[in-house]
């Protein structure tokens, strides 16, 4: 079996900073035409959903309540245009830009009269570092700080997109730092969906490699799970940070922007631990939004849309005017798009 | 949001570490981390240390780091 070079190949990464890294290397222009490279539902600001995006937005008109974020949710809108963290904050709301939960768990011991608000964004990776801060504020007695939990997993994300009847990728890039944690163990998955998959570094020499690696294997017409990244990502994982997630985290049902609602493909805090989690202290509910905007971003972190066929790219959207997270977060695909584009 | 250079451990505290890189240092946890110890190369993502790096592959990627400034400064 050989490659058709009249066909198009799809290799699609999940990883924001895969996108980053190959918009910025402008590999996209030198690969041949029979091999493209998309983006999926890898940036984990761009797959929270505007409902949750609200939620978090209402906790800011408590009183006392700091929302302590990674710098790239401020941005974000909910379901209204031009709402988000940095307008709230500009309006008197009080919101701190962290760098790691654990920033924002200082903030909570320095600021013991405020309850302080973690947006726990991210993937596996992002995981364990959210339950080391629950762990950390029990230990230490920390009752001002909670967690409002928005941690997605891989698997159940890749297996929503390739059961779509539209599903067009012929190859998997695979998040290096997700399999960091989760080990090649934790990514055979792929396998069983048939396509062939590489665990993959972030240099573009690590991109190039794995881009020859699955057309290697879609060649032979294998489907198997091959690891690039070998000085980082282990066979079995990270043990350690795993634990901790058992211990602190549940895998729950989670509503994504683009792909809808997936049985266990979120994780929250686990009962015991509801002192810290804020969707129990706040009681907080997620509404059904109505969204009036063309912006295709759900069709974007889904790879069936091309950045810049959305009609809204770099007109009526673009990085300083966002109207969808894929142009907010420096790692959406819309905005490495821009920033990176070929004229 | 990972900031995908490998980072040596400069100083140890229990589960709280100062990591650097030519001379920049920043504070990280490494509680998931199995016996790390001074000299260690880590990967960091959101101020956690998630797992050791090879350290012959780090020093390689470093020393091409030093190279490259070396001949910029000469440029």
């Amino acid at each position: 079996m050989a490659l058709d070079k009249t066909k198009t190949y799809h290799l699609m990464e999940v990883c924001g900073t895969h996108t980053m890294a190959i918009a910025k290397s402008g590999i996209r222009n030198v690969l041949p035409a029979f091999i493209r490279l998309v983006s999926g539902p890898g940036c984990p600001v761009c797959v929270t959903p505007p409902e949750v995006i609200d939620a978090a937005l209402r906790l800011t008109e408590r009183p006392n309540v700091i929302i302590a974020t990674y710098g790239d949710m401020i941005r974000v809108p909910g379901s209204v245009k031009g709402d988000n963290l940095a307008r709230r904050s500009a309006m008197g709301a009080k919101v701190r830009i962290v760098y790691s939960a654990m920033d924002a768990l200082e903030i909570a011991k320095a600021e013991p009269g405020s309850e302080v608000v973690f947006l726990g964004v991210g993937f596996e990776t992002s995981a364990p570092g959210t339950a080391t801060s629950v762990e950390e504020a029990k230990r230490q007695c920390i009752g001002n700080y909670s967690v409002f939990s928005m941690l997605k997993m891989l698997e159940p994300s890749i297996r929503a997109l390739a059961s779509d009847p539209e599903f067009n990728v012929q190859g998997f890039i695979c998040p290096g730092h997700v399999a960091v944690i989760l080990g090649e163990q934790g990514l055979k998955f792929f396998e069983e969906l048939g396509l062939p998959a590489v665990i993959a570094g972030f240099d573009t020499d690590d991109i190039v490699n794995a881009v020859r690696m699955l057309m290697v294997q879609i060649a032979k017409g294998e489907a198997r799970l091959e690891n690039q990244y070998t000085d980082v990502v282990r066979p079995e994982g990270n043990p350690m940070a795993r634990e901790l997630m058992d211990k602190f985290l549940v895998p729950r049902k989670d509503i994504w922007r683009g792909l809808g609602e997936i049985e266990q493909s979120g994780y929250g805090l686990r009962p015991e631990y509801a002192a810290w989690d804020a969707e129990q202290k706040f009681d907080i509910h997620f509404g059904k939004p109505v969204i009036k905007t063309a912006c295709r971003c759900g069709d974007v972190v889904k790879g069936k849309l091309d950045p810049m066929q959305c009609p809204l790219f770099g007109t009526v959207c673009v990085p300083e005017d966002p109207e969808g997270p894929c142009m907010v977060s420096a790692e959406g695909a819309c905005a490495a798009a821009y920033k990176y584009r070929a004229f | 949001m990972c900031l995908a250079v490998p980072l040596r451990i400069k100083e140890l505290d229990g589960t709280d570490a100062v990591v650097e890189r030519d001379g920049v240092s920043r504070r990280v946890k490494v509680n998931f981390i199995r016996e790390p110890k001074v000299g260690d190369y880590v990967m960091v993502h959101a101020g956690f240390a998630i797992e050791k790096v090879d350290s012959r592959q780090a020093e390689e990627d470093l020393e091409a780091f030093r190279e490259l400034e070396q001949v910029l400064s000469t440029l």
